[in-house]
């Protein structure tokens, strides 16, 4: 099941478009990657799904229901911005936001107290927002987010800010979060937590959606059919098209790309040139595709 | 409607928690009390001298002087010359000295005082009011008068203003009454407006550049947030003046009861206000101002007090949030508040100009219906008795501005608030106007 359908959204800001006819499935359960450069319209999407804005035309479904206000209170919402009122005491803090997302205020007090000792923060309930560092200042904010046990989880950016440390604590919680079935929407230009972390993943480029899908899938097409190739060579001379051969003295590597042939064929060509020593192909990183897919997309 | 409780909640005790509030609600009925406090100290330690009664020597050549002696000054007569006395005023034994020389009752002319100190322009004119009565007193003999029977002839005139209303109601009036009540409630709705309309701006600020902004509109709905700031701090406000209200009159009262023990009823209400003796010309007019307190429906003036109170803030509080959700620093506020400082200041200047002069002037009635200058000039006229009609048309105008306004507000506010880091205009405010 879908948590969350967007289907043919639009929205541009006067003649600037920031969505152009995006269509997403979120899967229940599971870490949504939303990828794209800065400005592509990611935020502009986050804030319809959290209905701080409308889009211009298209729908949504939240768990097969049209997109309502009293949704918001099954939704976690983590803004890339992050802010606190100040002079507010962290207790009172999250109180209050756990209130406002629709707890009623006495499981508000058991879900802070629960919370506050999860993140091993108990000791700073009193203590106002502009005494604490700014790491502790961002545990509070992931525990507003969290706090009211939304079924879907929207982060934007969720791991500036943190130094290793605390970004570990905050993964670990995500995944835990996963793992007891609520859905994650994760919004980043980091690649590296999208490849540990994400299941599915959508990039978006300049407001349109350049690709989508689970993770493995996405990788899985992207290859170029190219194999990496470690070899200890005989006396046979390599032909003059692999051009990219690495010397490491006791073996070669360099790589071929296969055009229709199967990778046994091109295995059996191989053993001509030596013993083979690895045959591997090469399944390029998030990253990778991301930055191919961004540049396909401006050349069109 | 939850959601605004919860807002209006937070915003409240976040407020009222404050050390700043405590202090500030604290010290600032305090101020006003402590400062009378030192007048009257000071004026009464002045009026006792701090030593004994003055005495002062007359010498009269006429020897028809016989004066009484007043409150803080005695006269006596020892039937020495200029010299002796002269020289009894530089032992310090006498206060001063007064030198009647012979004169004419016609005009008289020559008569002097001598003392080390400068005397006072007050002491001085009461010397001259009692010699003046007693030249009178003196000629009323010389043309065959008793005196007395002009003291019983004196009259005192003072008009009865009396309005009449289409029910039947007679009430009677005093300018002097309606004008204080008028000016003070004029002056607290300004300074309300004012002073809180500013801390909804600063709250507005705070939310959008930290960002908490967005946390809450995926929340609330922006209007849900505007409203709950604005009642909240309104809230605070009242909660204020509530205080404030107990305490200066309990400060007030514990500081005139202690001076009032030490001094004639009168004196006191001289000292507090020197006009004192103009405004209540007699004890007709004394009894005239009670029975015209008395008179005024105070049900009434305090209930459109309170609405007007609340209405004014609420009209003028949705413009402050506005213009908060439209900048990203207070001082980037200031291009804006002009729109929302003038009519404000007209509706101030109107009330002391117009309605006060004259509260039944058509451009008083006009000051007093529209929305934007009515909670401040309408006060100005209630107490005088304001016709149904205009009451009421004042009341629904006020409401529907409100709802205008926050209506306005509210288009502006929601856009606004998630806009960082651009600079608006007025123009831009129209776009996000016509975008919502």
């Amino acid at each position: 099941m879908n948590v969350l359908e967007i289907n043919s959204l639009n929205k541009s800001y006067g003649n600037h478009p920031a969505l152009t006819d995006i269509d997403l499935q979120v899967p229940k359960g599971s870490i949504f990657g939303l990828l794209g450069p800065n400005g592509a319209g990611k935020t502009t999407l986050i804030r319809i799904v959290n209905q701080i804005i409308e889009g211009d035309s298209g729908y949504i479904l939240f768990k097969n229901e049209t997109l309502r206000p009293d949704h918001i209170k099954h939704i976690g919402y983590l803004p890339e911005e992050r802010g606190l009122y100040k002079k507010m005491k962290v207790g009172e803090q999250l109180l209050y936001f756990a209130q406002i997302k629709g707890l009623s205020a006495s499981d508000a007090k058991i879900k802070v107290n629960y919370w506050l000792k999860r993140l091993q923060i108990s000791e700073w309930k009193d203590k106002r927002i502009e005494d604490l560092s700014k790491g502790m200042a961002q545990k509070v904010q992931f525990i507003a987010t969290v706090i009211h046990g939304p079924e879907l989880l929207i982060l934007d950016e969720p791991f500036s800010g943190f130094d290793p440390v605390n970004a570990d604590i905050i993964k670990n919680e995500i995944l835990a979060l996963r793992n007891s079935g609520t859905t994650v929407i994760l919004s980043t230009h980091r690649m590296e937590s999208v490849d540990l972390l994400c299941d599915n993943i959508a990039m978006i480029n300049k407001s349109y959606k350049v690709i989508d899908g689970p993770v493995q899938e996405i990788k899985r097409n992207a290859r170029p059919n190219t194999f990496a190739v470690k070899l200890i060579k005989n006396e046979n001379a390599l032909p003059p098209e692999w051009d990219d051969v690495i010397d490491h003295q006791e073996y070669v590597s360099f790589s071929i790309t296969l055009d229709d042939a199967p990778p046994n064929m091109m295995l059996r060509h191989l053993m001509h040139f030596g013993e083979i020593l690895g045959f591997e192909e090469v399944i390029p990183s998030i990253e990778e595709i991301f930055i191919q897919k961004i540049k396909e997309s401006d050349h069109e | 409607m939850n959601k605004i409780l919860l807002v209006i909640k937070r915003e409240y005790l976040a407020r009222v928690k404050k050390k700043s509030f405590l202090l500030a609600t604290l010290i600032t009925p305090l101020i006003f009390p402590t400062i009378m406090g030192i007048f009257l100290w000071i004026a009464i330690s002045d009026s006792n001298g701090g030593d004994a009664l003055r005495i002062i020597e007359v010498v009269d050549e006429n020897n028809s002087f016989f004066m009484e002696s007043a409150d803080n000054y005695a006269f006596s007569y020892s039937d020495i010359n200029i010299d002796e006395a002269k020289e009894l005023v530089r032992k310090e034994s006498r206060y001063g000295f007064l030198h009647i020389p012979k004169i004419d009752l016609e005009k008289p002319v020559g008569i002097s005082y001598y003392s080390i100190e400068n005397p006072s322009r007050t002491f001085l004119g009461s010397l001259e009011a009692t010699l003046k009565r007693k030249i009178e007193e003196l000629r009323l003999y010389d043309s065959g008068i008793d005196p007395a029977i002009i003291a019983d002839l004196k009259t005192n005139v003072s008009i009865q203003s009396v309005t009449l209303d289409t029910f039947g109601q007679e009430t009677i009036s005093n300018a002097t009454v309606n004008y204080a009540i008028g000016f003070i409630a004029g002056i607290l709705i300004y300074t309300f407006i004012f002073v809180y309309g500013n801390q909804i701006m600063q709250g507005v600020i705070e939310e959008k550049s930290s960002r908490i902004i967005e946390i809450l509109i995926s929340s609330l709905k922006p209007f849900q947030l505007m409203m709950g700031k604005i009642i909240g701090i309104g809230a605070v406000g009242l909660t204020q003046f509530l205080i404030w209200i107990i305490l200066i009159s309990a400060v007030s009262s514990l500081i005139m009861g202690y001076f009032g023990m030490q001094m004639p009823q009168q004196q006191a209400l001289e000292l507090a206000n020197p006009d004192a003796n103009r405004l209540f010309d007699g004890p007709g007019e004394i009894e005239q101002i009670l029975q015209v307190i008395q008179d005024i429906n105070l049900i009434q003036l305090a209930l459109t007090f309170i609405f007007y109170f609340i209405g004014g803030y609420l009209l003028y509080g949705a413009f402050f949030a506005a213009i908060g959700a439209a900048v990203d620093t207070p001082s980037d506020a200031q291009q804006f508040m002009f729109p929302v400082t003038i009519p404000l200041i007209i509706a101030y200047l109107g009330l002391f100009i117009f309605v006060l002069d004259d509260p039944n002037s058509n451009i008083s009635f006009w000051l007093s219906v529209i929305p934007f200058t009515s909670p401040i000039a309408m006060m100005g006229r209630i107490s005088y008795g304001v016709p149904f009609f205009d009451l009421a048309l004042s009341i629904i105008l006020l409401i529907a501005g409100f709802l205008f306004t926050t209506w306005l507000a509210g288009k502006i506010y929601r856009i606004g608030i998630l806009v960082h880091g651009t600079k608006v205009g007025y123009r831009t405010l129209w776009r996000w106007f016509k975008a919502s």
